[in-house]
């Protein structure tokens, strides 16, 4: 009996002492609570839910990461403090549905929604129902938005990505014959592919092969990439993420073939893949809106801190979250926000400014918004080129 | 002799009764005066729809005695019926606890064909067999909701197995996009529901467990060619608590559903009715109480293991094997029997001291 007495204690404390350990060498990345505010008191309490675990916890740190970095740099201009918390939501509705509710209980005043777009649309109709302003960096469904007057969108909507994909395909003549594989259990990818199809086919885009995959069989790619082989497409279409991207893009290789591929904005994050042979990526196109390796101060400021700080390059979702961050702050100063006012009434000032307000960030300059919480802004065709993106 | 027994397991009912009465009285008093934190308040309908899950699947693993690995596959049928029900029946009526109720019954319903339908079959099997049918079962309804379209307009409900998209009329809402699930759902389920669906399905289970029927099923558990020989029809009382199981967990399912914006059916995979499994085992088999328990806890621990960040699985997954351990440890059991002794030996005492 006191042996498994002893057990117990001797599990309890190295219970202890892992989550001791853990504490220590990521309170800023793990907490969610960005540097430099002591004053809490005084700092708004900006609460954001995203996968920080499985299978797309790249998207989620980098979001939480991105947007620590921005206030960090508005905390330390004085003035207006910001205070951020990032919860964990899995990918899953249920849990983001929880996530939210704690970064709520914790007093969140101003939040960043969620960073993928099936948890989104759960946290977005609990913004709307808690009237909290919501700016999410990356949820790009429209069911994010939709109904919601107070939940707005940093970056594109799904459909707005797939008629911009196809127009950019036109117009730059990038193929000739098209194939699709896209993953139709996924509000993304559908959402990218149903306006991609219809605006392919007003432009008269050669479309040969359009497969499928779902979650479960995204492991295997041989049949869809046979099919567009077969069919002799010269470009083949992924609204996907990079990870089942990245399948596609091995398996094609070992099979011997060779089309363009063209992704869009969740192919991002794809050369920082471990176990990845980037080398596979060269000449990949995709479109998205920031690229890390642009020149402007703004971007090489911000790729620089995220480097020394993280130790990789960011990507878009980094990038979305920190203009996120600074989209706020403008609102915020604009609108004459402070620390003591209640959700509800900064909601009310935040709806009036991101409606009227114009903002330039690493995603854009001129962005604005429309009342149905739409982003307005003009992507970049980057092509992967020795390991880095380069602007077409 | 029969006496005192019947009188244990009236008393021991009550006592489950009594606690799910209390946790909810606590509960509407807490949420009340407002002591209730918004994640507590945001797990109360999951917990509810868990502990009917959990106490369904006890019915059949634990008193009937066969290993059902599909349990989320009922959840899913009677969720999915239940979201298009659900949605339908709002255009006509106004009272949102009606329209759940009915959305309920209909979800139940669809459940219990599936188990019908999946039950004549399967119950023959017995042991491993059966595991790895019912297994197969719960993804064979995943991939038919992935396939699935609903949606409705003016002429009524439209369904479609084949196309990606329906063409419905002027003021159409779709209801199930096939892999993308449900979207946009009103929430309607409540507490107060979920509580009477809990109570309802605990009558149902103690009073089928105490009937004739109830008896059978325990002994064609316990030997089952013992219990063919007095007369007792295997695939008539095993289909029984299998359908009514099966029901319940539809209705959960509904429960579940409605208490989210969107849902997708990859939701109720083999992780979550392996959950559920867990739920059962912990809180022991055949143990109602130790069921509603376990689920209810085991809905709330990942949660409130959020300030170990990263590590907040691995302590879940140790929490997991200490439960195991200490429930099934018979030194433990003697320590903790020894403490409730000289606890009760010392209440006793000090009750003789003041008489």
């Amino acid at each position: 009996m006191k042996k498994i007495l002893s057990v117990c204690l001797i599990l309890m404390l190295s219970i202890g002492l892992l989550a001791g350990c853990g504490g220590d060498e990521t309170t800023n990345n793990n907490e969610g609570q960005a540097g430099g505010t002591e004053n809490n008191a005084a700092a708004i309490k900006i609460g954001g839910t995203g996968p920080l675990t499985g299978g797309a916890a790249i998207y989620g740190l980098a979001a939480k990461q991105g947007a620590e970095i921005a206030v960090e740099e508005i905390n330390a201009l004085g003035g207006l403090q910001f205070e951020l918390k990032y919860e964990d939501d899995a990918n899953d509705a249920e849990k983001a549905a929880n996530a939210y509710n704690v970064v709520k209980d914790w007093g969140m005043q101003i939040s960043l929604g969620s960073v993928t777009s099936t948890p989104g649309t759960a946290t977005a109709s609990k913004n709307y129902e808690d009237r909290i302003f919501a700016l999410t960096p990356s949820a790009s469904s429209t069911s994010v938005t939709e109904g919601k007057d107070n939940v707005f969108q940093m970056c594109f909507t799904d459909p707005g990505q797939g008629a911009k994909s196809a127009q950019y395909i036109y117009e730059q003549n990038l193929g000739e014959k098209i194939a699709i594989i896209y993953k139709n259990d996924e509000v993304y990818s559908s959402g990218i592919y149903e306006t991609f199809i219809a605006e392919a086919e007003k432009l008269g885009l050669n479309v040969v092969s359009t497969t499928t995959f779902t979650t479960d069989s995204q492991t295997d790619f041989s049949v869809q990439l046979g099919e567009a082989k077969n069919a002799g497409a010269d470009l083949v279409f992924l609204p996907m993420y990079y990870e089942p991207a990245s399948l596609i893009l091995t398996q094609a290789d070992s099979m011997g073939y060779a089309p363009k591929f063209f992704g869009v904005d969740g192919m991002d994050g794809i050369l920082t893949l471990k176990g990845f042979d980037a080398s596979l990526a060269e000449g990949v196109i995709l479109l998205t809106s920031f690229s890390a390796d642009a020149q402007d101060d703004m971007t090489v400021n911000f790729v620089t801190k995220y480097q020394d700080k993280y130790g990789e390059t960011p990507n878009q979702f980094a990038a979305g979250a920190y203009d996120s961050i600074y989209a706020l702050y403008n609102a915020c100063t604009n609108a004459g926000v402070t620390a003591d006012m209640t959700a509800e009434q900064i909601n009310d000032l935040m709806i009036e400014q991101f409606t009227t307000m114009s903002f330039d960030g690493l995603t854009g300059t001129q962005i604005t918004w429309s009342s149905d919480g739409t982003v307005s802004k003009d992507p970049k065709g980057m092509v992967i080129q020795d390991g880095v993106y380069v602007g077409m | 002799m029969k006496q005192a027994k019947m009188n244990r397991t009236t008393r021991s009912n009550l006592i489950t009764y009594l606690m799910v009465i209390a946790f909810f009285v606590i509960f509407q008093i807490l949420i009340a005066t407002g002591n209730v934190s918004s994640l507590l308040k945001g797990q109360l309908v999951p917990i509810c729809a868990y502990v009917v899950m959990a106490i369904s699947l006890n019915l059949v693993v634990g008193v009937s005695g066969e290993l059902s690995l599909g349990h989320a596959g009922f959840m899913s049928a009677g969720a999915f019926s239940g979201i298009v029900a659900a949605g339908y029946l709002q255009t006509m009526m106004e009272s949102e606890t009606l329209v759940l109720l009915i959305a309920m019954i209909i979800g139940g319903i669809v459940a219990a064909a599936a188990g019908v339908i999946v039950g004549v079959p399967i119950l023959r099997l017995s042991g491993d067999y059966l595991a790895i049918v019912t297994l197969a079962f719960g993804q064979i309804i995943k991939s038919i909701v992935e396939n699935l379209y609903v949606g409705y307009d003016a002429n009524g409900l439209q369904f479609s197995m084949v196309k990606n998209t329906l063409e419905l009329g002027e003021g159409g809402k779709m209801l199930i996009t096939g892999p993308m699930g449900a979207n946009g759902m009103a929430t309607i389920s409540t507490f107060t529901m979920g509580f009477v669906l809990i109570m309802v399905c605990l009558f149902v289970i103690f009073n089928l467990v105490n009937s004739k029927s109830g008896r059978a099923i325990m002994a064609l558990r316990d030997n089952k060619i013992a219990a063919q020989s007095v007369g007792i029809s295997s695939s008539k009382y095993k289909l029984l608590a299998f359908v009514v199981s099966a029901a319940m967990a539809g209705m959960a399912g509904v429960l579940f559903a409605l208490n989210f914006t969107t849902v997708v059916a990859s939701k109720f995979d083999f992780n979550t009715s392996i959950l559920i499994l867990v739920f059962v085992v912990l809180g022991g088999l055949g143990n109602m109480r130790g069921s509603i328990i376990a689920a209810a806890l085991l809905t709330v621990l990942p949660e409130l293991l959020r300030s170990f960040a990263d590590y907040r699985m691995l302590v879940y997954a140790i929490f997991l094997i200490l439960m195991m351990l200490a429930t099934n440890n018979p030194k433990l059991k003697g320590f903790l029997q020894s403490i409730s002794a000289k606890i009760k030996g010392a209440v006793g005492k000090g009750g003789e001291a003041n008489g």
